[in-house]
């Protein structure tokens, strides 16, 4: 069986010959590494599809090596939208940029009475492994490269659904500007998440709470409907205006 | 010149980070990854506390079966603080908001986490997240760390420990993305680098990392390791991947049985006996099985989601219909660097250790399911105190650039080294000759082949070397870095087990079955330090 990998140094995709046999890519990609060619350079951890090391694109589709079977004259490529440092291996120090900037944590803990069906309001949000597919699945990278992001977004949401935390609204002021409105719920990084995760739903979501909060859609706001602008000192959209 | 480094990014670093930063020590936690690709991410079963959330526990009985399966060899003031601060614990991880699995008891904070059985536990005292315990854990202490500003240095290599005049002063590191040594000065160290059964390759659990890349710092500083030989067999590993099927499954109420469907052993008592009892099966020509069949889909999709998905994808077979084919592979090492009750480490002074890396005694001979998880956030508590009080007084002299320049010279070396032998097929040489030789049933025969073998090969890794010549993202020359520290940690386990004449927890020795008094105490190893460090 013979795929083919996308090498940095060269910029062309170079030709691998593997046993047949049904075998993750991650396999694969070791056995190349140890027995044909050492600099092949790419990241793996726990070849068990939970610490996020190992995702890459394969056939313009984000996999995790680990959990994905190869198949012959697959065409295997780093994430997208992330800086190459090498071959298969990304910079996704991004990650943790846009995660500080969506100060998704517990921001004024409460002690809270947390039920089974609590449990599962999260519980799909804090599977994400942070293996960065679905920032590289996401078309907005490709205009606006300080959009929050999928999982960052997922990961507010996930904080801001918490009981346990007393003032949401920190997180919502937060996920304002290159956050909600800039996604545009085209829902590939719904498509491509390994671990079922809906991004493009807590995105949803989180924009009712922004709502909530008394934000609206920029776009929206922008369009001039010929009356005085509501937007700011305190004229914002009510919940509880009896609407 | 900063108060507290701590080096390794696992559930043992970050809270260790936590707690430093909270004593008002600047702190910057360097990694050979990112924090969240850390092992700890695979732990799926649970963390201990005894909350009696779900039936009667006490402390007392957390203590009482920790002492009992370490097989006394355990220091009982450690498991003592440990199991204390259990409860507490769970409420710090609580109060940041790990999302455990809950009850619907209609109360509030702790008292609704909910908790299940594992093996060699007298009640249900583990609290999971599902079956992504460490995963959620890992990522909640990570999301922490971003909010209290914590200073990461990722891609990080540790390659040695600086120290002069047996006092620490900070540690070079391999900048994995630039190729370059560098060195960070400390008035304190905590080394967090995580466990060394990733030896076992292709026999373990574990991450391909955890190749005791810290422990092995240590001897070559001069510090002590002990009780190397103990290294912990999981009962239940997918067969043909090695990935784990969480304790829980049996905790659950999962059976295992034979070929002919028959069961073998009791299923909740501690790994070493169930590990035992399965690598008899197997020796006698049976395939052993985990049945979960009657668990039923809906329970097993609630409990063990991870699981289900892993055997569909490794084994082809859906654990609510088939049976799920296993075989008990290494997965924790009880060993490791020798420590105080401060966590300070023996022969260096101002190092901690903390988490998996090191032998904080409380597991002894053998470590309880679900206590792990508690080692290193208890602990990673403690030595992050420890490190900050030590750095108030310690002196701000920084080290001179002596151990930088060995380990450029030594990393330079390695580049100008031909390679004549490839050195992957001997990791995997290394691993399954661990695994048949130094593995759940150990004999002195096999261990004194196994030494020759391993002095074989040290020999042999002069001949070995790297191809890839980049200096920048030379993942070639890391993996080779890891061999070497496995190398070195290789026969430190094997004298250990050759020294150990009796059978205690996870060390059984044939001709040796039973527990032997004279035996009742820690291996140590220590080298001198002018000969070791390169
Ligand atoms: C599959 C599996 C399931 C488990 N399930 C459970 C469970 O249910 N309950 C339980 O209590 N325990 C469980 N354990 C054990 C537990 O997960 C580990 O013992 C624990 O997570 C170790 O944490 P740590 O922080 O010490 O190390 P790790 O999480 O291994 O972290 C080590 C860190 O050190 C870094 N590092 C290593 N070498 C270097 C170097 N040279 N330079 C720089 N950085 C370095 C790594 O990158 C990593 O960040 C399980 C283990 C496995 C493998
Ligand atoms: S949301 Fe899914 S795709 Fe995105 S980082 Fe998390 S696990 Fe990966
Ligand atoms: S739904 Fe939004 S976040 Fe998801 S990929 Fe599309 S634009 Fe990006
Ligand atoms: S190696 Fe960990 S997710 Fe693939």
């Amino acid at each position: 069986m013979q795929i083919k990998i996308l090498r940095s140094e060269t910029d062309t995709h170079q030709l691998y010959t593997l046993p047949a046999g049904e075998i993750p890519l991650l396999n694969a990609l070791s056995y190349i590494k140890e027995t044909q060619d050492a600099t092949l350079t790419f990241s793996a951890g726990c070849r068990a599809s939970v610490c996020g090391t190992c995702a890459v694109r394969v056939n313009g589709r984000e996999e995790l090596a680990c959990a994905y079977k190869v198949k012959p004259g697959d065409i295997i490529e780093p994430l997208q939208y992330h800086p190459v440092l090498r071959d298969l291996k990304v910079d996704k120090h991004r990650a943790k940029e846009t995660l500080l900037k969506s100060t998704a944590w517990l921001h004024t803990p409460q002690e809270a009475s947390l039920t089974h069906s609590d449990e599962k309001l999260s519980e799909r949000q804090t599977d994400c492994i942070l293996c960065d597919s679905c920032y590289s699945a996401c078309p907005v990278y490709a205009v606006n490269p300080d959009f929050l992001g999928p999982f960052a977004l997922t990961r507010a949401y996930r904080y801001s659904t918490d009981k346990r935390e007393s003032s949401t609204k920190n997180i919502i002021d937060n996920i304002q500007s290159n956050g909600v409105w800039d996604c545009t719920l085209c829902g590939e990084c719904t498509a491509v998440c390994p671990k079922g995760i809906d991004p493009k739903m807590d995105i949803t979501m989180l924009r009712g709470l922004s709502v909530q909060e008394g934000y609206q859609d920029p776009s929206f706001a922008t369009q001039s409907f010929g009356t005085p602008d509501f937007g700011g000192g305190g004229f914002g959209f009510d919940p509880n205006a009896g609407f | 010149m900063i108060d507290v480094l701590i080096i390794g990014s696992g559930g043992a670093g970050l809270t260790a980070a936590l707690a430093a930063k909270d004593a008002g020590a600047s702190v910057a936690v360097a990694g050979k990854a990112y924090p969240t690709n850390s092992q700890t991410s695979m732990a799926q079963g649970g963390m201990n506390a005894a909350l009696g959330n779900v039936g009667e526990d006490d402390i007392g009985s957390h203590i009482a079966d920790t002492i009992k399966s370490a097989k006394g060899l355990c220091d009982e003031v450690m498991v003592k603080h440990m199991c204390e601060n259990a409860p507490g614990t769970i409420a710090w991880l609580e109060s940041l908001g790990v999302p455990f699995s809950r009850l619907d008891n209609g109360k509030s904070g702790t008292q609704t986490v909910a908790q299940r059985q594992m093996g060699g536990a007298s009640a249900k005292r583990a609290c999971y997240a599902q079956d992504y315990t460490g995963l959620k854990i890992l990522h909640t202490l990570y999301d922490t760390c971003l909010k209290e500003e914590i200073d990461f240095l990722d891609e990080h290599y540790l390659l040695n420990l600086i120290t002069e005049e047996g006092t620490v002063k900070g540690a070079t590191f391999l900048e994995i993305r630039t190729g370059e040594v560098k060195q960070i000065s400390a008035r304190s160290v905590i080394i967090a680098t995580g466990g060394y059964g990733a030896l076992y390759h292709g026999s373990t659990t574990n991450a391909y990392g955890s190749t005791g890349d810290g422990v092995a710092a240590v001897l070559r500083a001069g510090g002590a390791v002990s009780d190397m030989e103990f290294i912990q067999f999981h009962p239940t590993a997918l067969k043909h991947s090695s990935i784990l099927v969480s304790e829980s499954a049996r905790g659950e109420g999962g059976y295992l049985v034979n070929e002919k469907g028959e069961r073998f052993v009791d299923e909740l008592k501690p790994r070493d006996e169930v590990a035992r009892a399965i690598f008899g099966q197997i020796q006698e020509g049976q395939r052993v099985f985990l049945d979960v069949r009657h668990l039923g889909e809906e329970k097993l999709m609630e409990l063990l989601p991870q699981e289900v998905e892993l055997c569909k994808l490794h084994e082809h077979v859906d654990p609510a219909k088939e049976l799920i084919p296993i075989q008990p592979v290494a997965h924790y090492t009880m060993g490791g660097i020798d420590v105080d009750q401060g966590l300070g480490v023996h022969g260096i002074k101002g190092c901690f250790a903390v988490g998996e890396c090191s032998n904080a005694k409380v597991h002894g001979a053998n470590r309880l399911g679900g206590n792990s998880l508690l080692e290193i956030t208890v602990f990673g508590k403690l030595a992050g105190e420890n490190a900050t009080k030590h750095a108030a007084d310690a002196s701000s002299k920084p080290a001179d650039d002596a151990q930088q320049q060995k380990d450029t010279e030594a990393v330079e070396a390695l580049f100008a080294q031909k390679e004549i032998v490839n050195f992957y097929p001997y990791r995997e040489k290394l691993g399954n000759l661990l695994y048949e030789k130094v593995g759940i049933v150990r004999d002195n025969a096999q261990l004194q082949d196994a030494l020759k073998e391993v002095t074989a090969m040290q020999e042999m890794q002069k001949a070995m070397g790297i191809v890839d010549q980049s200096r920048a993202n030379n993942q070639n020359l890391i993996e080779f870095l890891e061999f070497q520290n496995a190398l070195l940690l290789a026969p430190t386990i094997i004298t250990s087990a050759i020294d150990r004449d009796e059978s205690r927890g996870a060390h059984y020795k044939v001709g040796f079955e039973q527990e032997d008094e004279t035996h009742k105490k820690h291996t140590l190893i220590q080298w001198k330090k002018e000969a070791t460090c390169r």
